[in-house]
């Protein structure tokens, strides 16, 4: 780290000085490099926000047409109706449980393989991202054909003769859970790992002869100084956990309905555009305040780790 | 060093990797199974494969899937990489907020950035789902993981090597083509491996903006799904495995991952 500090800083004197001598061709760089990109992001990811915030203020009409003839926030009231609120729960409570889940498996894992992976390192890395990268949906619907009354696990039970009658698993709690964790889990190893690969071992090492246990060493020298990395596979994994629809759908049934199912069910099928505008924004709500709380956490341990 | 690891971590880590993989081989396997239903081992078959090639709706969809990932590699690709650049060596007003907004899409829930596209292109522009406009959502998601790969390259590049070229009498465009870009190439081509991979299996995204003639075969899976578990679908799950596995192999010898990884544990720091 430190050696890498130099020379960045090197460059970016550099860039200043350049950038002073040529304001005008640095402008033109700006506006040829960077421009682009960030218009097409503007365009297709902020102004539909934009448009669907305008959307949700608005109401249906008898011919199924989104009007804004009397704009207001009944959308949101209406969203804090009874219906509303089991499925807002079962979202945190699926999207949390997941995210301590999976940090509780990948912490381990990802301490391991940067500890005694060795030289096979990058690849137990690739082979926990492999699957990370590989269709959601393919590996949503391998649980299904696995816990399913006539799938792997039942079919195996009733050849062996364990049981005589399929066990239901698929449909409940536990089935979302589970395919969640692992749809999300890869999300986590991933920066546990850059971060508790990071950690200068030398650190435990002087915590341990300095006479602190090993739980002890861990508790006060490697736990608060990987917290970026927790932060991170936190984030990455309460996020998508919490707007995930596809395995509440394919692995759950009618009482394992989400706010992300409830938006998806609006917008395919039925027509109540703002209504369905206002949930999917109380959603977004809960996961800006779940990355807030998780930012400034992290930036509270990166002060302290570095003071 | 604190020498072995003990017997529990080292368990759990092995059972971690037996169940990430066990379900994507259960689908393999038994997309050779014979039995019609159920996954009771009835014999070894390569029937459901080529039965797939005179499914229709399934060739209709690869073909859409095809398009969509070629439009949307390209022009992710192209982006992706100018501002990638651009974020790593110029220095101007805007370039934190430039830096956030790339971010934002990765850090937003997949269902919000379709629902929110949908309602975009049906109220101003009264579309109902095309090959463009999944094109157009795609890229759009593709753009910051296409920058997030180059820039860190470009960050890790030493800025002497262009000046050293410079100094040899290179113009800056010279000097430009013939150092950085081949330097950069890499990870170019690494972001478009993964821009591919993820268009070739959006589901969420897709599935808000998909209409008729415009269905990818991730919809069409999904829609299939209800309809219950068939060899055919374990079939053309173990293809999509095996393109997507190929894409993402090629990714990673060109260093996607190295650079990615430390992406995601940086960024939030930079935030």
């Amino acid at each position: 780290m430190t050696s890498a500090t130099a020379p960045a800083e090197l460059d970016r004197a550099q860039a200043r000085s350049r950038e002073a001598g040529t304001g005008r061709s640095a402008a033109t760089a700006t506006s040829i490099l960077v421009l682009p990109g960030v218009l097409w992001l503007a365009a297709f990811f902020l102004v539909p926000l934009g448009i669907m915030a305008v959307v949700s203020l608005g109401a249906v009409d008898p011919g199924g047409h989104v009007t804004l003839a009397h704009p207001g926030l009944h959308n949101y009231t209406h969203a804090l109706d009874p219906e509303f609120l089991p499925a807002l729960g079962r979202s945190i409570y699926y999207a949390i449980t997941t995210t301590v889940l999976s940090l509780a498996i990948g912490y381990p894992v990802a301490y391991w393989i940067s500890r005694y992976g060795g030289r096979r390192k990058i690849l137990l890395l690739i082979l926990v991202m492999l699957p990370f990268w590989t269709s959601y949906l393919i590996r949503t619907y391998a649980w299904m054909a696995i816990l399913r009354d006539n799938g792997v696990i039942n079919s195996l039970l009733l050849d062996v003769g364990l049981i005589d009658q399929p066990i239901p698993i698929l449909n409940t709690d536990l089935s979302v859970i589970l395919g969640m964790t692992y749809g999300f889990l890869p999300y986590a190893i991933l920066p546990l790992f850059v971060s508790i690969d990071r950690l200068d071992f030398s650190l435990v090492q002087a915590a341990r002869d300095l006479y602190a246990s090993g739980r002890g060493a861990f508790l006060h020298v490697t736990l608060p100084l990987t917290m970026p990395g927790l932060v991170a596979a936190g984030l990455l994994t309460f996020i998508p956990a919490l707007g995930d629809y596809v395995t509440p759908d394919v692995l759950g049934g009618a009482q394992t309905t989400t706010i992300a199912n409830l938006i998806q069910v609006i917008f395919t099928t039925g027509r109540d555009w703002p209504y369905g505008s206002a949930l999917g924004f109380l959603l977004m709500g809960v996961t800006i305040v779940g990355t807030l709380i998780a930012l400034r956490s992290l930036r509270r341990e990166v002060i302290g780790a570095s003071a | 060093m604190s020498g072995r690891p003990s017997r529990w971590l080292t368990a759990l880590t092995i059972a971690t990797y037996v169940i990430l993989f066990a379900p994507i081989v259960v689908l393999i396997v038994f997309s050779f199974n014979s039995a019609r239903r159920g996954f009771t081992w009835a014999g070894f078959t390569l029937d459901w494969y080529p039965k797939l090639f005179n499914n229709a709706d399934m060739l209709g969809a690869l073909r859409v899937t095809l398009e969509v990932a070629a439009i949307a590699v390209v022009g992710a690709t192209i982006l992706g990489s100018l501002l990638g650049l651009g974020l790593a060596r110029l220095r101007f007003r805007g370039s934190g907020a430039a830096q956030t907004l790339l971010l934002l899409p990765i850090m937003t829930p997949e269902i919000i950035m379709g629902i929110s596209l949908l309602v975009f292109f049906s109220q101003l522009f009264g579309l109902n789902g095309s090959i463009g406009q999944i094109a157009i959502a795609h890229i759009m998601f593709c753009i910051s993981y296409v920058a997030i790969t180059v820039r860190a390259r470009a960050v890790s590049l030493d800025p002497r090597l262009e000046e050293a070229a410079r100094d040899l009498g290179a113009s800056a465009v010279g000097a430009f083509r013939h150092v950085t870009l081949p330097l950069l190439a890499p990870a170019v081509a690494a972001g478009a491996m993964l821009a591919f991979a993820l268009s070739f299996d959006d589901l969420v995204v897709t599935s808000f903006n998909t209409g008729v003639g415009a269905t990818t075969l991730p919809v069409q899976i999904y829609s299939a799904i209800r309809f219950g578990v068939t060899p055919q679908i374990n079939a053309i799950s173990t293809i999509i495995v095996a393109v997507v596995s190929i894409a993402l192999l090629v990714a990673w010898r060109l260093g996607a991952f190295r650079t990615a990884a430390r992406a995601v544990v940086a960024d939030p720091e930079v935030a």
